[in-house]
């Protein structure tokens, strides 16, 4: 017997049950994964865009608004002019055709390599219980972007915050229908406490998280 | 791993006269169990969701079986290589031959409690691969030579001058003292590892059987990085990890990060399904899942099933009074706390881990603090009456319990016993009542001073007061 059917016999026997599961067994298996019912879901505030703000705020991303697209390259320089950071990024490729150079920044299309300061990225959507961002990655929406650089800055269309993550995995489930290689959540700057139990951001990945919040 | 567990009486000793390590696991208590305490007050129904998590996962565990195969069939769908290990030494074997496959020479990992089980270093390492551990806490813990002492803090037993002085060694660096500064600079030394890795080694917090993905929960990204860069991806894990849905998983998130750290959220929770898709600019192109039984399945349907809805978030050896008082190494193998003292013995056998299910005041704290509902102070009484069945009780044990038997079975005789003890016990006591030091009871004595008993016997009291009712 190789190693999967010692695994899977000693399982069932372990359990008292039969060698071979019966059609009824797996029938109910497999609607209970058909139905996937949401478990009991903590009490949220009847303003979701607010709750999302706050607990963003509380996991040390900063949050600022956008009235539209157009203004994402002056929103950014003007972000990485007070944090005194270089004025250099790249972003997703569904903002490259936005006009950086007049906002005197430095900004290519390409997914982010090594070396790279700054990720502009978009989101697949945000989770307000928690202040989270969701990245699915793909070919428009590289995941290295919002890693390897010590600045991440995410655009958030307020249509796009759901309440939990329930209502992400429903929308992944009726915008595309499969998972993507990753689903990545994010909850603000990358953080370590192994060393006395001190907690300090910019472990690995950025030290910094920008939320610009897109109202159209 | 090597087991130590049998040397846990000498390790305790050490390690309560240890001033570092008892100032270090103050903070653990401090952080970790106030965290956890203000973070479930946020959730309005805490006692539901509890519910519901330990539901589910008892609802994986039922059917165990065909939630596996549902994520193996998902899992292959979505192009990964699904494995199935009976035993640590199949692990590692399994790993070696995918690195050869591939010409590995270069393997990050990010922290895996599994792997530890296995000593899967060791055994790369002795396959000629270079192993990096990228965790910061498991980083320190791979230049120092040491065993994590918490599951979730690997490192919670070393001080900031002590990863000073480690880091200005190994790095042949400057010794800097700043934490942050600290933290920089193993950023800044394990970047490249990231980058010129060939494999990524990573464990997997729970596996979806829905959608055949694997789900780590990390804050400092590396889990991201292991998973991302290197072209080959082997998550590795127990089958116990197996849960139904993305909503299942879900509901086990609200709990597993305020149990684990005191945290709403993880900085990052990533669920990785398959390699690279066509078109992807990263992620790995192959991806490798291996499914670790090496002793999980026996505890199905026995005396210790509940301990396999074990989502190892840390807070049972939080709360318990014996690992704060004595740190995760005196256990003497890859778990410690209460969820260790269970599991060990079960992995490795109750001969090589007496001490361990003595190890507990069964106060039931870590009941308390499970957030799956595990009976741990239930499951070490079982073990200590399996000790009692198969004899492995010490002697010296076993001696007094018989004669205090034979003794309690004579109530005259017991009364005379009892009282002539008293007396005997109130001569040996200073000014103060107490008694410094006590003939056999040096365990007790050594650290604190022994209240001697001041009058008559609970017997006679209480044949005075009836005496005094009728
Ligand atoms: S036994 Fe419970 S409290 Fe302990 S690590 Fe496991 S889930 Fe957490």
């Amino acid at each position: 017997m190789d190693s999967r059917a010692s695994v899977l016999a000693r399982i069932r026997a372990r359990l008292g049950k039969a060698v071979t599961p019966a059609a009824a067994e797996r029938a109910q298996v497999a609607e209970y994964l058909a139905g996937h019912p949401q478990g009991p879901r903590p009490g949220m505030p009847a303003d979701t865009i607010a709750r999302f703000c706050e607990r963003a705020l509380g996991l040390m991303t900063s949050v600022s608004e956008l009235s539209t697209l157009d203004e994402l390259p002056a929103a950014v320089a003007r972000y990485l002019a007070a944090q005194g950071l270089q004025p250099a990024a790249v972003c997703w490729p569904q903002f490259a055709a936005l006009d950086w150079r007049g906002a005197g920044l430095e900004v290519a299309a390409r997914p982010a390599r090594d070396g790279d300061l700054v990720g502009i990225t978009g989101v697949f959507c945000a989770i307000a219980e928690t202040g989270t961002l969701m990245l699915c990655s793909g070919a428009a929406s590289p995941a290295a972007s919002s890693l390897l650089p010590e600045t991440h800055i995410a655009v958030v269309p307020r249509t796009r915050i759901v309440s939990g993550m329930e209502e992400g995995w429903a929308l992944l489930r009726a915008e595309s229908g499969v998972m993507p290689r990753a689903v990545n959540f994010v909850s603000g700057p990358s953080r370590t406490a192994d060393i006395e139990q001190t907690v300090t951001l910019g472990a690995h990945g950025p030290y910094r998280v920008h939320v610009l919040l897109l109202s159209q | 791993m090597q087991v130590t567990s049998m040397h846990f009486k000498a390790r305790a000793g050490e390690k309560l006269a240890d001033r570092r390590l008892q100032s270090a696991l103050k903070k653990l208590q401090g952080n970790f169990v106030k965290g956890r305490a203000d973070r479930i007050a946020e959730l309005d129904n805490f006692a539901d969701i509890r519910d519901a998590a330990a539901a589910i996962r008892d609802r994986a565990l039922a059917n165990l079986d065909l939630y596996l195969e549902a994520f193996e069939q998902k899992a292959t769908a979505a192009g990964a290589v699904v494995h199935w290990a009976q035993t640590h030494d199949d692990v590692n074997r399994i790993v070696r031959e995918i690195a050869a496959q591939h010409g590995v020479r270069k393997v990050v990992k990010s922290k895996s409690m599994v792997t530890e089980e296995c000593g899967l270093n060791v055994a790369l390492e002795g396959a000629g691969l270079e192993v990096v551990e990228t965790d910061l806490g498991e980083y320190i813990l791979q230049l120092a030579q040491e065993p994590p002492s918490h599951i979730v803090a690997p490192v919670v037993h070393k001080t900031r001058d002590e990863v000073s002085d480690l880091f200005a060694e190994k790095h042949n660096a400057p010794r800097l003292t700043d934490i942050p500064a600290l933290c920089r600079e193993a950023r800044e030394k394990l970047r490249p590892h990231f980058l010129s890795a060939d494999m990524g080694v990573s464990g997997a917090n729970f596996i979806v059987a829905e959608t055949g993905s694997t789900l780590i929960v990390t804050n400092e990204g590396n889990g991201r990085m292991v998973t991302t860069l290197p072209k080959v991806h082997v998550a590795i894990t127990g089958i116990e990890k197996v849960v139904p849905t993305l909503e299942d998983v879900t509901t086990l998130l609200r709990l597993l990060p305020r149990h684990g750290t005191g945290q709403s959220i993880t900085n990052y929770i990533s669920v990785n399904t398959g390699p690279r898709r066509a078109g992807d600019s990263d992620g790995p192109g192959h991806f490798h899942v291996i499914l670790v039984d090496a002793g999980r399945s026996d505890l199905l349907g026995g005396d210790f099933r509940e301990m396999l809805r074990c989502i190892r978030c840390g807070a049972c050896m939080n709360h318990c009074p014996v690992y704060q008082s004595v740190g995760g190494h005196a256990y003497g193998w890859v778990y410690p706390g209460p969820m260790g003292s269970v599991l060990t013995p079960s992995y490795v056998g109750l001969e090589q881990t007496r001490d361990l299910p003595n190890a507990a005041t069964l106060c039931g704290q870590c009941h308390v603090a499970c957030p799956v509902k595990i009976p741990l102070p239930e499951l070490l009484r079982k073990l200590r009456e399996r000790q009692f069945a198969r004899g492995l009780k010490p002697w010296p044990e076993t001696l007094a319990l018989k004669a205090w038997g034979w003794l309690a079975a004579r109530p005259a005789l017991y009364a005379l016993a009892t009282r002539f003890k008293a007396r005997l016990l109130r001569a040996m006591a200073d000014e103060r009542g107490m008694i410094r030091s006590l003939p056999f009871g040096g365990g007790w004595t050594d650290r604190r001073d022994f209240p001697a008993p001041q009058g008559r016997t609970f017997r006679d009291l209480y044949q005075a007061s009836k005496a005094k009712a009728n």
